[in-house]
This record gives C-alpha cells, sequence and structure tokens, in this order.
C-alpha cells in the first residue's frame, strides 16, 4: 500500500469516488458551522465594527489561494519526476480553484479596505504579491489551454509551475523593498504573544478547515472530470479509427 | 558557439531582423510620457527612474518571439537541437544575442534620454549601472519564455503574459536602485540581489529553456 497506487487513474476514480460524499459533507458541515458563527454569532470590533467579520472569508481564501499553488508545484514536480497523469491533471484541475480564491482574497480585501483604510486598493507588498500572483495563475491556465497535446502541454506547464515559484517567492521578498505596508501582520501564529482573541480565533479556524476541505473537494472533482474527458477523447479517437 | 552568436548578430542587424524595433519604442516612450505628463520638472524627475525600467522592459519584451520563432519555422532549430553543442549552451548564446542587440543598445541610449526626462543628476550612473546588470536577467527570462511558447502558431500575447511576472522582480529592484540613487540613498542591498537576480537566471535558466525547447520539438 503505497501512495502511488493513486496514480492509476481506475484505482483514483474508484477511491475519490467513494471519498467523495464524505469529503462534501464535511466540507459544508464545516463551512456552514463556521460562517454562521463568524457572521452571527461572535460580537462586532470595538474598532472595525462589522467589518471584521469579513476575515472569516478572507484569510482562508487568502490561506488557500497561497497553498494551492505549493499543491501545483508538488503535483508538476511528481508528473515532471515519475510521469502520473493524475498527478499532471490534479494540478492542472486546481490552477482555476487557487486563482477563484486569489480573487476571492482581493475583492474581500477590497470590500474591507474601502472603509478600514479608505481605499479599495494600496501598492502595499501583500496585495501587490496577490496580485501577482493572479498574473501566475493566469499564465498558467493559458499556457494549459493554447496547447493541444496534453503531455506536452502537462511538461510546459510543470517547467513553468517550477520556474515560475522561485520568481514567486523572489516577487514577495522584493515588494518588501517598499515599506511594511497597509497590511496588518500576521495574528494567528502559534509563536507570537500578540494573537487575535478567542471569540474571533476559534470560528476563524473552523472557517480554514472548511476552506482546506472546499479546495479538497473542488480539486477532486475537476480531476475526475479531467480524467473523465481524457478517457472521452480516447475513446472517440478509437471509434473514428475503427 | 561563436558562430553561431555572429549568425545570430547578423541576422538580427539586417533589414527586417528588428534590431532597432526595441531602441525605437524606447525613444518613443521617453519623447512621450513628458508630453503627457506636462513639463513639469520635478514630478518628471520623480517618476523619471520607474519609466525607464518599464520603457526597457516593454522594448525587451517586443523582440522576445524572434529568439526562436524563426528559427523554429524554417527547421533550423531541430539542427541546433541535434548539433554537437548542448542545446543549454544554445539557449545561453541565443539569450546572449538577444542581450547584445537590445538590452546593451537601450543601456547605451538610456543616458540621453534621462536627460528628457529629467532625471536627477545622482542617477545616471545606477542608471547605467542597472541597466548594465539588470538586462541580461530580461534576455535570460524571455529566451525562457520564448523557449516554452515556440511551437505555439499565435504565442505572442501568451508569451507577454508568462514573461511579464516573471518580470517583476528584476524591475523592482532596478527601479528602486535608481530611484534611491537619485536620492541619494543607501542602495547596496536592491543593487545585490539585482545582480543576484541576473546571475542566477543566467545560470539556472538555460536548463529550463532547453528541457522546454525539447519538449516542444517532440
Amino acid at each position: 500500500m503505497s501512495i502511488w497506487e493513486y496514480a492509476n487513474p481506475k484505482k483514483f476514480m474508484e477511491t475519490s469516488a467513494r471519498a467523495l460524499p464524505w469529503v462534501v459533507g464535511l466540507t459544508l458541515a464545516l463551512l456552514v458551522t463556521g460562517l454562521v458563527w463568524g457572521f452571527f454569532f461572535t460580537p462586532d470590533d470595538y474598532k472595525q465594527g462589522a467589518t471584521v467579520k469579513i476575515i472569516y472569508l478572507h484569510v482562508p481564501a487568502a490561506m488557500m489561494a497561497i497553498n494551492a499553488w505549493g499543491m501545483m508545484l508538488v503535483t508538476s514536480l511528481v508528473w515532471i519526476v515519475r510521469r502520473h497523469h493524475v498527478s499532471a491533471l490534479a494540478a492542472k484541475a486546481a490552477a482555476p480553484v487557487g486563482l477563484t480564491f486569489t480573487l476571492i482574497a482581493l475583492v474581500t480585501g477590497a470590500l474591507w479596505g474601502q472603509p478600514m483604510w479608505g481605499t479599495w486598493w494600496a501598492w502595499d507588498p501583500r496585495l501587490t504579491s496577490f496580485l501577482i500572483l493572479t498574473l501566475f495563475y493566469f499564465g498558467y491556465m493559458a499556457l494549459w489551454s493554447a496547447i493541444e497535446d496534453p503531455d506536452t502541454a502537462a511538461d510546459l506547464t510543470s517547467i513553468l509551475c517550477l520556474v515560475g515559484s522561485v520568481f514567486a517567492l523572489l516577487s514577495r521578498y522584493a515588494v518588501l523593498f517598499w515599506n511594511q505596508g497597509l497590511h496588518q501582520g500576521a495574528s494567528l501564529s502559534m509563536d507570537e504573544k500578540e494573537n487575535v482573541a478567542d471569540v474571533f480565533w476559534l470560528p476563524l479556524l473552523v472557517c480554514i478547515a472548511g476552506f482546506i476541505l472546499l479546495f479538497v473537494t473542488m480539486v477532486l472533482l475537476r480531476t475526475r472530470t479531467e480524467i473523465r474527458s481524457r478517457r472521452l477523447k480516447a475513446l472517440l479517437a478509437r471509434e473514428r479509427v475503427a | 558557439m561563436k558562430a553561431l552568436l555572429l549568425r545570430d548578430l547578423r541576422l538580427a542587424f539586417r533589414s527586417g531582423g528588428g534590431f532597432g524595433l526595441g531602441l525605437a519604442f524606447f525613444f518613443l516612450l521617453s519623447v512621450l510620457v513628458p508630453l503627457g505628463v506636462g513639463p513639469e520638472g520635478g514630478m518628471l524627475g520623480r517618476i523619471a527612474p520607474g519609466i525607464l525600467w518599464v520603457g526597457a522592459l516593454l522594448a525587451c519584451l517586443l523582440s522576445l518571439d524572434r529568439i526562436f520563432a524563426l528559427d523554429h519555422e524554417d527547421g533550423s532549430l531541430d539542427l541546433l537541437a541535434t548539433a554537437p553543442i548542448p542545446l543549454e549552451a544554445v539557449v545561453a548564446i541565443k539569450a546572449l544575442a538577444h542581450w547584445l542587440v537590445t538590452g546593451l543598445p537601450l543601456t547605451v541610449i538610456a543616458p540621453g534620454l534621462a536627460v528628457l526626462l529629467n532625471l536627477p543628476a545622482g542617477g545616471y550612473s545606477w542608471l547605467v549601472l542597472t541597466l548594465l546588470l539588470g538586462t541580461p536577467a530580461l534576455s535570460v527570462i524571455g529566451a525562457f519564455g520564448a523557449a516554452i511558447t515556440v511551437g505555439l502558431r499565435r504565442g505572442g500575447l501568451l508569451l507577454s503574459l508568462l514573461v511579464l511576472p516573471l518580470y517583476v522582480p528584476t524591475l523592482i529592484f532596478g527601479g528602486e536602485v535608481v530611484r534611491r540613487g537619485a536620492e541619494g540613498m543607501a542602495l547596496a542591498t536592491p543593487l545585490a540581489l539585482l545582480g543576484a537576480i541576473s546571475l542566477g537566471a543566467a545560470a539556472l535558466l538555460p536548463f529550463a529553456a532547453a528541457s522546454a525547447i525539447r519538449v516542444n520539438l517532440r
């Protein structure tokens, strides 16, 4: 029993079909609990009022936007090293999900920033790196859709993902050169003295868990769709030959 | 390798080789920005480092698709791939040729255009130095993007989309050094990082670009 068994598309389809209802159910339960708890059963912040509640969408989405790229990096590496098609398809499936999370983080941030900072957008380091991350997602997805041959597309997008990760990190540290910016620092760390208060923190944890599972659900669903469309193409090609 | 470099340079300088295109673009941008922004010297001087760096970057971007596309069309890329020199070296030579016909001339004319943009006196030497250090990175990163999109028929737009985020760190550090230089602030760190990006890109990206070309020629 090793993880590489799931590189077999048939095995992957069987296992994911069995796991999917549970994952979906757990995602729904966590998201509903976290969001309802966060939106309706936490007090307003004494400075920010009700706008503080946007963190229940903003923070988890931003975390998953970065982690989605990390997952694409791992699956791209697996494709390059071991050439498992499921891995390449999972990377392809994760990109639009990651892009959506990035956009959610940008939009909710703008909605919060307008009343709090007095501006929709500032060229703050964190905001700028998220804008650059959006560009990376767009480029990656455009490359996938531009190439017809699936293996060529998988190879080239994997190379782009590897190189892009290095440059994304570089950009992250490059934008820090401007200034510290408007965005508040990390306040969920385990090792910091000053963190977000528990009333906000507990529902936020539930929301983060919900978003992680939401990502897993979406990627599983989209990977299954990709595998099916690959099978369909193979069937059609076979029919044309016969 | 020398023959390949000379061949690329000769092709670029012949008519239709696109040698003047980047330079003309850079010149036009530096003339048009003051016309559009207005003649107030102080403001022009403040935005001059950024405008010059953005102009150099876009001028580089213009000629990127020529690095491999023409050779791919007439089949000479296949010959180069099977030639006795490694494909990584071919990529490095082609990036060098691209730099010699775009990055280097851009660096040479940049101080002249900086006069038009009222760059403060402290900025000139840093402008030349950063362009000299940073434009090789632009060429190598561009060669990587061109290698990825070489098999596509209409790869131009995609190439820009792929390369643009990769150019971000170079642009930030380049503009930052010139701005700090113009204002007389300490600039050793961004300057060192700019050099590091160029060296790192020149050392590693030819391998990524060569593997992309191998995939595209498969």
